[in-house]
Formats: structure tokens, C-alpha cells, sequence
């Protein structure tokens, strides 16, 4: 079959997706062929698309090979590897005309199953894989290997660079490591004595990588923790947040045990429920130890009366979300932003809280470990708002860096010697005009600073009351403090056009590696914007003036009902005409070409005509 | 309630223990609850029991849900940290508490309510994790801050204040607690002071989770006839199965107990349990033989009190998470922060 429009030609800019069945071992083998291009010095941005099923149910997982360095999913594919029958329909209409389709040619299928537009490869995997192996597991787990061995021919990757991955996958495990390097070969082998290699679209060895790290955001996130002093975390495992608590006990275990006694400088509890998970960080951040949580939407729906809790009796309480599709059950391992306003706002009465926004693993890595100073600095719970994207991805990043110079802030805490001294102790008492009052930990001192927390009202010495202006007096208390906060938290990330422009963009979190893709596109056609990266909640003043500065501003968000843009309408004073959503929620992460073709779209109204048409 | 505040100055003469404190030392706030309220004479066990061990009160941690008990560590132990958290979730706010600090005492007061009904998971749970604690479930049976709704400890066939007849079967949290690993287990009744301050002070010592189910009529809501959880009721059908002493280890042992009536258990500590036993066959440290007792007896229509299991060597949370001996809430960031360097080969096994 000859492709009708000519075979796509690419170097070191391309994706590659493989569609596989769940539960066969590919993705540990996709990651391969993924980081093996990384090492020639080609970033790479892969996405794994699992299903929430251990086995059997279809899993896709997208490799974008991309010089340029853009991390975000581009949109479309430029060579499917076809492993499962299952999707194969699904899988060939996906295909780029120009693009590549590589599959197990084994069992000949009809012409109507193929495109006229696209090139075909066809490796007879399983009849290899039958003739050099008689153990089924054997055969499945190395059929995967063998197909990577045969793009390495047919893209040009270095067998060595494959090679040297595996030996360090396996390192003390020859058993394992001969036999897998001896599936690559076979896979090579029969790639470069029967197709025509390379193909249009290659890797070429560059050094676009230089010292940038490839890491999950849950590691991240959980090494962050590491170092921002957190020594309890309890959790109940709920995808996509599972494997932070899982990194985190890897990295204490790692970097938390006692040299001298092996004893652990750390205690981390799978709870029985997201309740009790909450309810054990309350009651650690309440006596003084860094507590923590990692959950996603459900555990924080089902957390709702205990963070009100924390909020209104103030103790200090790090929760990260790892937002993925709601509501319900939703899309449990798939990606969204949805859990803003449930977090912003979470719990009965009037409650707000501290959110922050990473947008990569780096990002995560340092605002896990700020995370901890605010909660103690503000005596109040902390979201971190990570996403699928941001924490079962492997992101290529800068390295995460630490100042030796810096230290924990544990906030406004009594000591014996200041109680002693006789300083005026009031749990809830604004003695600095912050709206932060002083706390003690349990057991300071014999007769003085003890306090009864309680979620019930209460005056300045925490003595219970129902009193309606003591009631009140508190409640302003904690707007105080919450205007204290957005002194603290980071600050939003703006970076102009270089051009004059009537417009602008807000986004955040994992939003924001598609977003400098499509405003460098969109800059190439001439239509130029301000943007601006929302870091944290509570909003810094200089969100609202940037709104102000813009006739139209674009919101862009993976959720259904532009929370973000609620939120800023809700809390800020602007002019909510100027806010203009762009909302991306079927689960996958938002891509540059999305973003690009809406914008452009939504500016055509203002009369705005790119000098080009958008770029596909 | 009363409405009487108690008098500030201390009686010059008023016995001290080894530390210097009062018995007033020990004491928290006017009790809110009802006049002859149960509840109030546990909290006057809990004074008593903390000031006999002489523990320094800023050195507890006092602990509860929602509900009449749940208020009561106010009135007790004014000078330790308190903490009135949510209903049915004491458990967990304990539990972390006790992860940050293993140096404390915690003290959790819950009810019927908020244990077996909205929080019998994390009862459950915090009781298989063995977290060091004393765990005192101040039972009445019903709702009284809402005023008398059947709670699920309530036994079937009880009738309510209002005429209404529980049809649920009841919690035994007794067998429960057994049954899920807790290490010392004990049942008393808010009107027999003299065998619950022991317990009391016996739980305390022991390492590990203490659980002790108080049965503690409710005045107000499940004291009438009908009831199973009335004064009347539970002194009627109350089957003691020993009488304790609890015996610091460096105290003198001077009780006078005639021999053979006596089982001594020695503790973690060194501290050891004595046990008048009113069964000769009784004995407490047999996780099996309780339990079969226990439901012996209640077939009987008998509650059983007393120390009903002691495993002396349990462990605790602590001990299976193998944590350090500092309290986790006092390592500071040269503990805790592997640093640049260790940052910089991380970053290295990433490329």
C-alpha cells in the first residue's frame, strides 16, 4: 500500500503512539523506547493513557520525540504501533495522512483494515516470539521488546543507548537482562533485513537535553515533602495519588533513616479511609510534627468536615490533591483540573483556602516543600493542586535544586521560655495585626499555654463560647489571615508578548507546557498575548490588574465549568465581560493545537485574522 | 449542671503526690452535663487516677469526638492540651497525635455514639494498629445531646425514653476490641469508683491500645425502667470478674490481699497488675478464654466487669513503624532535610 500524500518526514520531531492491551508489560518497555531517545539527547514527552483495569481493557501510550524541547501533547499521531485488535479501528483513524502504521503482520488482515493514505510496516511478532519462546509470560513480555528493537532500526535509535537502559534496569540480574537485550536484537535484526530503514520520520543524536532531569511529579512532589520536614503521612490509595505516598516512603526510607539506630524518621499510615487519612494529619499537624496527605477528588469530597475543621481551629495540615475526571468515580486514570472550587472552598460554613498551582515536577518538588512552611506560617490547610498529567507522567524538567542555607518556618509557636516569661498567651488572639494568633504544643509547659481546640466557637483564649460578635470576631479574624496569606504564597508568572496586545491568557498547573507551545505558534501567525500563570490562591493583586489591562483575557482550563475563571470572578473585582473561557475536559491533557484553534477562533470575533491560518 | 463555681484558692493542706500537685491540680472546668450524670464520676475517676500516678497533667493529651462524653475532657486535667474534634473521629486525631509525639499520655474519651455508630471504623482501626492509648467509651446507650435516640449499643428489646423499642441488635465493643488486637480490655460501671479508678490507672500504664467500655447511665434519657442502661439495670445484672490494684513499680506493695485471691501481671514497664480474681478460673491474659467467657455470661443476660484482657508485651504503632526514640515533632531540619548534595545525586540517577 502506497500513502497517497507521501510518507511524513521528520527528524527529532514527531509522535509515536502504541496501543496496547493492559497488563501485558508494555508500558515498562513503550518507557524504554522513550527514554532511550532521551539519552541520544532528543527531549521526549511521553504520556501513558492506562485504563483503570489491571489487565485486559485497552492502554495507550504516547511518545512525543520533540527537539524543540515542548513537553505539552501535541495533537495527532505520526506512527501508531497497533497492538491491540481491540482498538485497531479507532487506532488507524488517528493516523496523520503521511503518518505510519506499525503492527504484528502474523495473521494477515484484509485490505479494508488498512488506510491508502498512511505507510505500513508489518512485523510478524508473535510467529518470532512463538518460534524463539515456549513460555506464554515469556512470549508476551518480550514480544514488547522485540517490537522496540525493530523501531530502533525503522527510527534510527541507538541499540546501544536500548542496551545500556536495560543493563541498568537489571543490573544484578542477568537472568533477566541477556534475555532482554537478545529480544531487542531479534526485533533489530528482523527490521533491518526486511523493511526499508529508516523511515521518513527518525531520531538524530543531539545534545537538546543538557543537565534537565525525567521525573514523575508524585516523586517529585513526595522528595519535596522530604525536605519541606514533613515526618507523618497517612493515606488511602486512590489513583492517581497512590504512588506519591508509595515515592514518599521510598525517599524516607532512603533518606529518612537514623544512620546509627536504622530507626525511622518518619511514620506513614495507609489508613482505612481518606477520613481517617485527614483525621491522622490533623491530629500530628495539632502536636507539632509536618503532617501530610495525598488523595484525589473523591478523598477530597469525603474529607470535607475534617478540613473545615482544620480551618477553624487552625492547625496545619498539607493536603495534595492529584486531581483526575469527576465527578463520582468519573475517569479515576485520566487527567482534569476539576477539583478547584471543591478545594478553594471546601467544607460547610465559610471557609477558604490556600491553594497552590504547580505547573511541572519541578514546580511540585518546590511547592511541596513550601507547602509546609505556609501551613505552619498560616496555621491552616494547604492544597497542593497537582493532576494525572503532572504525577504519573515522567516530565523532562530542570534539576530540583536546594539552598543548604534554608531552614523549616514553624510559624508562631510558644516556647517554655516565652510562656515562662510570661508572655500574653491567647490561642486565637491576633496579638501581631496578621490575623495569625500564637500556638503551643501539647506538653510545653506545666501550667501555662495549654488550650482546649475545639471546632465549636470559641473567643481569643479558646475558652467555648456562643456569643454572636465573638463569633463574628473570629470569622474576621480569618479573612485577615487569609489576606496575610497572599503576601506568602507565590507569586503569578507573567511573560509578555513583546508586542503591544489588547489580549491576554490565564491558566495553570499542567496547563501551562501547552500553552507556551501555542503562544509560540500563535506568535508565529502574528497574533500576540499576555499571559499570565496563576501559582496560588488566595490571588495576588496583580491577577486583577492584569485583567484590567486586557480588553479580552482567555481563561484556559481541563474542567468543564471554568472553576479557575469562578474563583477569579468570585474573589476578585473585575469585570468578568473580559474573561473568556477555553476549556479542555475529555480526560486527556490538553494540547498546543487545542488551545492554538481556539484562541484564534474566539479572536476572529474581535476581528483579529491570523497572518497565516493555524499551523496543524 | 451546677451553677456553682468552684473556689480558686486551694486548701493549704490539700493532699500532694510525689510531684507536688493536688488533687485541684487535676480538675478541669464546671461540668455542663446533666446533674447525676454518669459521665461526671468517670471525670472524677480520671482525676483521681491521674493524680494517684503522679503524671504531670501538661503531659496528656486529652482527646475526643462529638457528643456528652466528648465534652468531658474539660472537665478534667485543665493544664493538659485538649482537643474536641469530630464526630466519630477521635480515633484518627489521636492516632496522628501520638505519631508526632510518643512521649505523651493520650487520653481519648469517645461515647457510644461516636465509637459504635458514626465511628466504629476508626475505632476498629486505631484499635489494629495497637496505637498506645487509653481509649474510655463512656456508654450510655443513647443520644443524649440530641435528646434520646437509640445509639447502637443500645440492646434489642430496650425501650427508649419516648416508649419506642430498639429492634437493632447491639454493638458489644468488648468483643469487638478483643477481637481486633486491642491489648488491654476492660469493662466498668460510672457508679463503682473504686474498681474503675484502677482500671484507669492500670490502662494508662500499659503500652499499647487500652480499651475501656464504662458503662454510664444517661439521667436524663436511659434511666427508666425498660431501659438496659439504667443505674437499676446494670447494678442488678453487673458480673465483677476481679477487683484491680494497680502498683507503680516504685511503689511499696503493702496492699493486703489474702493469698490466693491474687494474680500478679507484670507490664512493659516493669509495673505490675494485681488482679483479685472472684473466679478462680478467670484469667485475664487468655485472648480465647475471654471471649468465650464474655459471651457465656451474656447469654446469662450478665455484664461482665473488670480487666477481661491484658497482653503485658504488646506493642505498639511505634514499635511496627520502628520510629525513632525522639518525638517526630522535635527533629529539626538537620534531621529532616537530606540537603543540596544528597539533591545533586537524586537529580544524577534522573538522566
Amino acid at each position: 500500500m502506497k500513502p497517497s500524500a507521501g510518507p511524513i518526514q521528520a527528524v527529532n520531531d514527531f509522535v509515536v503512539k502504541f496501543a496496547n492491551v493492559n497488563g501485558s508489560g508494555s508500558a515498562s518497555a513503550n518507557l524504554l523506547f522513550a527514554k532511550a531517545i532521551l539519552r541520544m539527547g532528543i527531549p521526549v514527552a511521553p504520556r501513558n493513557i492506562f485504563p483503570s483495569n489491571i489487565q485486559g481493557l485497552p492502554t495507550w501510550f504516547e511518545v512525543r520525540v520533540n527537539a524543540a524541547g515542548w513537553r505539552g501533547r501535541r495533537g495527532g499521531v505520526d506512527m501508531m504501533v497497533a497492538m491491540n485488535p481491540q482498538t485497531w479501528d479507532q487506532d488507524l483513524k488517528e493516523i496523520e495522512p503521511g503518518g505510519y502504521l506499525f503492527y504484528d503482520s502474523t495473521k494477515p488482515l484484509p485490505d479494508t483494515k488498512f488506510r491508502e493514505d498512511i505507510t505500513v510496516i508489518g512485523v510478524p511478532l508473535t510467529e518470532i516470539c512463538n518460534r524463539e519462546y515456549s513460555d506464554a509470560r515469556q512470549r508476551q513480555l518480550f514480544k514488547n521488546i522485540i517490537y522496540v528493537g525493530a523501531l530502533s532500526a525503522l527510527l534510527e535509535i541507538d541499540p546501544e543507548e536500548i542496551a545500556h537502559l536495560i543493563g541498568d534496569q537489571y543490573k544484578g540480574k542477568e537472568a533477566l537482562l541477556k534475555p532482554n537485550v537478545h529480544a531487542m536484537t531479534i526485533g533489530r535484526s528482523y527490521a533491518v533485513n526486511n523493511l526499508d530503514c529508516p523511515l521518513g520520520i527518525k531520531v538524530r543524536r543531539a545534545n537538546a537535553v543538557g543537565e534537565r532531569i525525567f521525573i514523575e511529579g508524585n516523586s517529585a512532589a513526595a522528595l519535596g515533602a522530604v525536605y519541606g520536614g514533613a515526618t507523618v503521612a497517612a493515606w488511602y490509595p486512590i489513583t492517581p495519588s497512590s504512588s506519591m505516598a508509595e515515592a514518599f516512603a521510598r525517599h524516607c526510607r532512603k533518606f529518612r533513616t537514623e544512620a546509627t539506630s536504622g530507626k525511622a524518621r518518619y511514620a506513614i499510615v495507609q489508613a482505612e479511609d481518606e477520613l481517617a487519612s485527614i483525621g491522622i494529619v490533623i491530629g500530628a499537624g495539632w502536636n507539632g510534627a509536618r503532617a501530610f496527605t495525598c488523595t484525589s477528588g473523591p478523598g477530597i469530597s469525603l474529607m470535607q468536615e475534617f478540613i473545615g475543621l482544620a480551618y477553624f481551629a487552625e492547625i496545619p495540615s498539607v493536603v495534595f490533591d492529584v486531581q483526575r475526571g469527576s465527578p463520582s468515580t468519573g475517569m479515576p486514570t485520566r487527567t482534569q483540573q476539576a477539583d478547584v472550587l471543591s478545594c478553594a472552598y471546601a467544607s460547610h460554613g465559610d471557609t477558604k483556602h490556600v491553594l497552590l498551582f504547580p505547573e511541572d515536577p519541578k514546580e511540585a518538588f518546590e511547592f511541596a516543600a513550601l507547602s509546609f512552611d505556609l501551613a505552619d506560617r498560616l496555621q491552616t490547610p494547604i492544597f497542593v493542586m497537582l493532576d494525572l498529567d503532572i504525577g504519573m507522567q515522567d516530565w523532562l524538567c530542570e534539576p530540583l535544586v536546594w539552598d543548604d542555607a534554608r531552614t523549616h518556618d514553624r510559624g508562631k509557636v510558644m516556647s517554655y521560655e516565652m510562656l515562662e516569661a510570661g508572655k500574653e498567651f491567647g490561642r486565637y488572639l491576633d496579638a501581631d495585626g496578621d490575623g495569625i494568633p500564637y500556638r503551643t504544643y501539647p506538653g510545653t509547659h506545666p501550667k501555662r499555654g495549654s488550650y482546649f481546640t475545639r471546632g465549636t466557637t470559641k473567643d481569643r483564649y479558646a475558652r467555648y463560647s456562643e456569643d454572636g460578635a465573638t463569633y463574628v470576631d473570629n470569622m474576621e479574624r480569618l479573612l485577615r489571615k487569609f489576606e496575610t496569606a497572599k503576601s506568602l504564597v507565590p507569586e503569578p508568572a507573567r511573560r509578555d508578548a513583546g508586542h503591544a496586545t489588547r489580549f491576554g491568557v490565564i491558566y495553570y498547573g499542567s496547563t501551562a507546557p501547552a500553552i507556551d507551545e501555542a503562544l509560540a505558534a500563535l506568535a508565529g501567525q502574528g497574533i500576540h498575548l499576555d499571559a499570565l500563570r496563576v501559582r496560588a490562591f488566595p490571588f495576588h493583586d496583580s491577577i486583577a490588574d492584569f485583567i484590567a489591562a486586557h480588553e479580552q483575557v482567555f481563561v484556559v482550563e481541563q474542567n468543564r465549568d471554568a472553576q479557575l475563571k469562578s474563583l477569579l470572578v468570585n474573589e476578585l473585582v473585575v469585570d468578568p465581560a473580559r474573561l473568556m473561557p477555553v476549556l479542555h475536559y475529555d480526560g486527556t491533557p490538553i494540547t498546543a493545537r487545542f488551545i492554538g484553534s481556539e484562541i484564534a477562533e474566539k479572536l476572529a470575533m474581535f476581528n483579529v485574522t491570523p497572518l497565516r491560518k493555524v499551523a496543524p | 449542671m451546677t451553677y456553682l463555681t468552684k473556689p480558686r484558692l486551694h486548701h493549704p493542706d490539700l493532699p500532694k503526690n510525689k510531684l507536688g500537685y493536688t488533687h485541684r491540680d487535676y480538675e478541669g472546668t464546671v461540668s455542663t452535663l446533666c446533674a447525676g450524670c454518669g459521665h461526671d464520676s468517670i471525670s472524677a475517676a480520671i482525676i483521681q487516677a491521674f493524680f494517684e500516678l503522679d503524671v504531670a497533667p501538661h503531659k496528656v493529651a486529652k482527646l475526643s469526638g462529638i457528643g456528652c462524653s466528648s465534652k468531658t475532657p474539660t472537665y478534667f486535667l485543665g493544664n493538659s492540651h485538649g482537643f474536641n474534634s469530630v464526630h466519630g473521629r477521635m480515633p484518627s486525631v489521636l492516632t496522628g497525635a501520638n505519631l508526632a509525639n510518643r512521649d505523651l499520655i493520650y487520653l481519648g474519651v469517645s461515647g457510644d455514639g461516636d465509637s459504635a455508630s458514626i465511628g466504629l471504623g476508626q475505632f476498629a482501626h486505631s484499635m489494629r494498629r495497637g496505637v498506645n492509648m487509653v481509649y474510655v467509651v463512656e456508654n450510655n446507650g443513647v443520644y443524649g445531646l440530641t435528646k434520646g435516640q437509640f445509639s447502637a449499643t443500645a440492646d434489642k428489646g430496650s425501650k427508649s425514653k419516648r416508649g419506642a423499642i430498639n429492634n437493632d441488635e447491639p454493638i458489644d465493643m468488648i468483643m469487638m476490641a478483643l477481637q481486633l488486637g486491642a491489648s488491654f480490655v476492660a469493662r466498668s460501671f460510672s457508679g463503682d469508683k473504686t474498681q474503675l479508678t484502677p482500671l484507669i490507672k492500670a490502662a494508662v500504664q500499659h503500652r499499647g491500645a487500652a480499651f475501656l467500655d464504662v458503662i454510664s447511665p444517661c439521667v436524663a434519657f436511659n434511666n427508666h425502667a425498660g431501659s438496659t442502661k439504667s443505674y437499676d439495670f446494670v447494678r442488678e445484672h453487673n458480673e465483677s470478674v476481679n477487683r484491680l490494684d494497680f502498683m507503680p513499680q516504685h511503689a511499696e506493695i503493702t496492699a493486703d490481699y489474702a493469698p490466693g485471691s491474687l494474680r500478679e501481671v507484670r507490664q512493659h514497664d516493669g509495673s505490675i497488675l494485681r488482679l483479685r480474681k472472684l473466679h478462680e478460673d478467670y484469667d485475664p491474659r487468655d485472648r480465647i478464654a475471654a471471649m468465650d467467657y464474655l459471651q457465656r455470661r451474656h447469654a446469662d443476660g450478665e455484664i461482665v466487669t473488670g480487666l477481661l484482657y491484658l497482653d503485658p508485651d504488646a506493642g505498639d504503632l511505634h514499635a511496627a513503624l520502628n520510629t525513632v526514640e525522639t518525638p517526630l515533632n522535635q527533629l529539626g531540619a538537620r534531621e529532616l532535610i537530606p540537603g543540596a548534595a544528597a539533591l545533586e545525586k537524586f537529580n544524577a540517577t534522573l538522566r
